[in-house]
């Protein structure tokens, strides 16, 4: 008990306290129906945003690799989930209509019912070998997992292999979130091309349970993903692996020459975060009912950075607050809620300008506040960053100089 | 039976009158001129054609064009043009015959049929008309529908042709018919070995119906021309051979999945069907056992068992044969078809790389201006392919001005380096200055920049596509043969793409500006050091490459469609060309077009209804290529090489 209240995890108790404050309130407020299911379902998906931001966070605000493909692992596990949810729903559909036929169905019958049903859309009428273990929730949720573990293992152990770093890393992983991409287009991939899956927020067997139950129900298990996650990402980065990848981040040479294996530490957290990532994917898909293919396109990677910029990396938190509030502003300002500004020759419509504000706020936020809103609360705790005299705080061309730092 | 009687006396009647003018053939026939159909006019139609008469071909144009009529006192034919009153008649020689009232004359009014076959039968005057362009037409017509009929005619009027273009297209289709449809196998053989390695989509057009084939089954080798049997399972599936013997009546037909359903559900009494359960039928195996009852008890059909269907088949052979019966044809259709494929391939892969070597050129002048700034400045522009934008959006803007479309391009290129120079400049001064030691944020915030920018062309020019228009002499392709050509629009951009390597090397090796670049690339400390002013460079090197981006639109603008997403399409690649060829290397920025421009041609090549499975493979083959060369192709060392 005494470990826990140490000052170095006083910002994850009063993370997890509020969390749990927004919960409780939240479940409250659906209960007596002052937010509505759609409501409830955005916030259960910006959870799972923040979820994700928060492996960003860990493999480009303390490892300092810049992914821009983060994304792709996201979508992968959605796909996952989504192929079990899909075959099931569409099972059980196929099944009551065959027993209209007037004899039992055959396993073929119901197998091949559920191809047409699924891959009518895209004119095929086999199912792919891909969906080999859709029928299974077990074995698909091993895949969530599993699909993008591995992916990111083998790309990289080839990138990290042959020392790619910094941009040429940053191009690369854009470069196998765009291939996938336009993979997943191809309507002979076996994913149903730009169609994707879709009524995936039909859970399977839940027929009698209402929509409104269900969200509730993501909504908790995204929050405790969340809570589950921050603390386990909290105690990496608190130790001592921690400190190493952080060392790693600001001078890679230096950790090398010190006789870490640098490319086993990235290794791991490539894949780590992949992992995580891949399930805030699977969380997040069931509540949004549906997924296509531009769930990959390259920007979508490139808006979680943006969230950990204006969050502020290197502090979980500052991932999480950076993920909601710009998420849910977003979502805000192009819902068409925010009234326009008359300039008198001009109206800002809000719907078209806050690409326009978003992109130059992220500037901003880059030039002077390189520690994001989290730098604030830094600020508050009294935070200072070491006084080197002016010199920058690490070596590499990445690492923090000392006069940003303080900013 | 009567028609056919009408028809065998029309032959007869018409038959002494061959060597006779038109209007004595016409009166001898009045009758079924009068009642004209496709059935009985033929041997009147033919017999015109084929008299000596200078007037025939005027007389079936006008008949054809409802100009014949009738003038029921007297019975005689005239050429008539309709007037206020009535007719002007002019007798069939030529001479003027007065007027008559309407109700004097029947104008004969052919139907669809008969008019057919006047056209059919003026072919062989159309053909050697004066005026040329009726000739021209009258070949167009013939090599469009080729028929048997047309022969005759177009081998008479090759003698009589005196344009030497025009012969050599008459020679040529005469050639054509004669190897589908002349009556002597010789001739045919001989008509095929004189086109030799011919590229034409004419001559493969004539060469492949002869080759046409259908797959029959019999016992044994048919007397027909063969081109080859079928091996059952290996060059026809079971289940398709099986299909050709039912097709044919050889063989019952088998039981589909749906009819054992039905015909199960048909005799269902008291939840049992055949002695089966009927909740016990949920697998095939149960299915068949009570279908096979049902048929022992004769209530339903026998279907073939699987050993049936399989002494079907063994019983017959397969056979693919040729509808045309000339064995010597086909087999030199088929040489000769084979030698124009070997030909194809080569001039596919002369075009293939003349594609390629497009492609590599817009990628080449997508990314040079990428380059530029990566190489020189470490700097990631994720706002080029913005630049990229705005310079196809000024060339648009420009021809709101300058309606003519040679100007306004000439007017647009400049103006377009100037606009992005500016913005470049401008990004350089307000942010990327504050970044240079930190890459990473330096490309994040260009992708703010970005957005922005994207959005804002998006708020002013709207999301619907812009058209940005080449001038007329940059329509239109440039045309080897059948199969090699390629658009003007692409050689004026790899002039382009050549123009800037040029001017680039040029900048670079002969300019003290460009001296200066790269001495601030190798060292910018020691260059500081020299008295140069590497803020200054660096300002320059930014907006030249953001200029070039500009350029790179109005060329990209006009073939694409112009929208406020056009760079982005490019700026994926563009990454690739640069990380691909190198940093900061002119040349290693051209390996590196060239090959991505190469390879995603090739790949399409192979598959080339899907230019997404292209870029995947695509990518992922640079992916790979960046693990054996990190450094690209033409590797750099200096501040942009990053050690």
């Amino acid at each position: 008990m005494r470990t826990l209240i140490q000052p170095r995890h006083r910002s994850m108790l009063v993370f997890l306290a509020c969390l749990a404050l927004f919960t409780i309130g939240v479940t409250i407020a659906a209960q007596f129906g002052l937010v509505s299911t759609s409501f409830v379902k955005t916030l259960g998906k910006t959870l799972c945003l923040c979820l994700a931001a928060l492996a960003m966070d860990l493999i480009w605000g303390y490892a300092g690799i810049l992914s821009l493909g983060h994304m792709a692992f996201f979508a992968l596990g959605g796909y996952m989930i989504g192929m079990w949810l899909m075959y099931a729903r569409t099972a059980e559909i196929v099944i009551a209509s065959l027993a209209n036929g007037g004899l039992p169905a055959t396993p073929e019958e119901i197998s091949q019912g559920i191809a047409t049903q699924i891959f009518g859309v895209v004119g095929a009428s086999d199912l792919p070998a891909v969906w080999g273990f859709a029928h299974s929730l077990p074995l698909q949720l091993l895949l969530v997992v599993a699909v993008p573990g591995v992916l990111a293992l083998v790309f990289g152990w080839l990138a990290f292999r042959s020392r790619v770093t910094g941009v040429y890393l940053s191009i690369l992983t854009q470069a196998m979130t765009l291939a996938l991409a336009l993979y997943l287009f191809q309507n002979d991939s076996g994913l149903r091309g730009n169609n994707g899956l879709s009524g995936l927020q039909n859970i399977p067997g839940m027929d009698a349970v209402g929509q409104d139950r269900v969200s509730l129900w993501f909504f908790w298990a995204s929050a405790l993903s969340l809570a589950l996650v921050y603390v386990g990402l909290h105690a990496i980065v608190a130790g001592k692996f921690g400190s190493v990848i952080r060392a790693i981040r600001d001078d890679e040479a230096r950790v090398r020459f010190l006789g870490y294996s640098v490319e086993g530490y990235k290794l791991f957290i490539f894949v780590l975060t992949a992992v995580i990532t891949a399930f805030a994917g699977a969380l997040y898909y069931p509540q949004a009912g549906i997924i296509n293919p531009a769930e990959l396109a390259p920007i979508a990677s490139i808006y979680l950075a943006v969230w950990v910029a204006i969050g502020g990396r290197g502090r979980l938190y500052g991932a999480v607050i950076g993920a909601a509030v710009v998420s849910l502003l977003s979502s805000w300002f192009t819902g068409g809620r925010v009234p326009s500004v008359p300039l008198g020759f001009a109206t800002i419509n809000w719907v078209d300008w806050w690409q326009v504000l978003l992109g130059l706020t992220f500037v901003s936020v880059t030039l002077f506040a390189p520690k994001g809103i989290g730098g604030v609360f830094d600020r508050l705790a009294g935070l200072q960053s070491p006084d080197r005299k002016g010199a920058p705080l690490g070596p590499d061309d990445g690492a923090l100089q000392e006069k940003e730092a303080q900013q | 039976m009567r028609l056919f009687i009408a028809c065998f006396l029309a032959v007869l009647s018409v038959m002494p009158l061959r060597a006779e003018t038109v209007t004595e053939i016409l009166s001898a026939n009045s009758e079924l001129v009068e009642k004209a159909s496709r059935q009985t006019i033929a041997p009147v139609i033919d017999a015109i054609a084929a008299s000596a008469d200078p007037t025939a071909a005027t007389v079936l144009a006008a008949w054809a064009e409802k100009g014949l009529g009738l003038r029921e006192s007297d019975g005689r034919f005239f050429l008539i043009s309709p007037t206020e009153e009535g007719f002007d008649l002019t007798d069939l020689t030529g001479a003027s015959a007065g007027s008559a009232a309407k109700t004097d004359i029947t104008q004969l009014k052919p139907n669809a049929g008969v008019r057919g076959l006047i056209a059919t039968a003026l072919v062989q005057f159309t053909l050697s008309d004066h005026d040329p362009a009726k000739r021209q037409a009258a070949l167009a017509s013939i090599a469009q529908d080729a028929t048997a009929e047309a022969l005759a005619p177009l081998r008479a009027s090759i003698a009589g042709e005196q344009d030497t273009v025009l012969l050599a297209r008459k020679m040529r289709l005469e050639r054509l018919l004669t190897l589908r449809f002349d009556a002597d196998s010789a001739a045919r053989v001989s008509a095929i070995e004189g086109f030799g390695a011919d590229l034409g989509l004419d001559l493969r057009g004539a060469l492949n119906p002869i080759l046409s084939t259908t797959v029959m089954a019999a016992p044994k080798s048919p007397s027909a021309n063969i081109a080859r049997e079928l091996r059952v399972g290996r060059d026809l599936e079971p289940v398709a051979a099986y299909e050709i013997l039912v097709a044919a009546g050889l063989a019952p037909a088998r039981l589909t999945l749906d009819a054992q359903r039905d015909a199960l559900k048909a005799n269902l009494t008291d939840g049992m069907v055949g002695g089966v359960a009927l909740a016990d039928l949920d697998n095939q195996a149960a299915r068949d056992r009570a279908y096979t009852v049902l048929e022992q008890e004769g209530k339903v059909p026998v279907a073939a068992t699987d050993d049936e269907a399989a002494a079907a088949l063994a019983a017959y052979k397969f056979f693919e044969i040729y509808t045309e019966a000339d064995p010597a044809v086909t087999a030199a259709a088929k040489a000769a078809i084979d030698s124009i494929g070997t030909r194809v391939g080569i001039m596919q892969t002369a075009d293939l790389a003349l594609d390629g070597l497009s492609l590599a050129s817009i990628y080449f002048l997508a990314a040079i201006g990428l380059a530029i700034t990566f190489g020189v400045m470490g700097v990631i522009n994720m706002a080029h392919g913005e630049f990229i934008t705005i310079g196809a959006y000024t060339g648009y803007v420009v021809q709101l001005y300058v309606t003519d479309y040679t100007a306004s391009i000439l007017i647009a290129l400049p103006l377009a380096f100037a606009v992005t120079f500016a913005c470049g400049v401008a990004m350089e001064r307000l942010v990327i200055r504050h970044l240079y030691k930190r890459p990473l944020e330096t490309l994040l915030a260009t992708f703010g920049i970005s957005i922005a920018l994207q959005q804002i062309l998006k708020n002013v020019f709207g999301t619907q596509a812009r058209p940005l228009t080449s001038p007329a002499w940059l329509d239109g392709a440039w045309v080897l043969n059948d199969v090699v050509s390629i658009s003007y629009i692409r050689i004026a951009i790899f002039v382009l793409a050549l123009v800037f390597l040029t001017f680039f090397l040029w900048l670079m090796k002969r300019t003290r500006l460009g001296l200066e670049v790269r001495a601030v690339t190798q060292n910018p400390t020691m260059a500081a050091s020299m008295g140069i002013n590497p803020d200054r460079i660096n300002m320059l090197t930014f907006g030249l490459g953001s200029g070039i981006a500009g350029i790179a639109g109005v060329a990209i603008g006009l073939f694409a469609k112009v929208t406020s997403e056009l760079g982005t399409d490019y700026i994926v690649q563009s990454f690739m060309t640069v990380v691909v060829g190198g940093v900061g290397n002119i040349w290693g920025t051209l390996a590196g077009a060239t090959m991505i421009g190469g390879l995603q041609k090739v790949i399409e090549f192979f598959n080339p209804s899907n230019t997404l499975a292209a870029q995947t493979y695509m990518i992922l083959f640079i992916i790979l290529f960046i693990q054996f060369r990190p450094r690209g192709i033409i590797a750099l060392r200096g501040r942009a090489a990053g050690d």
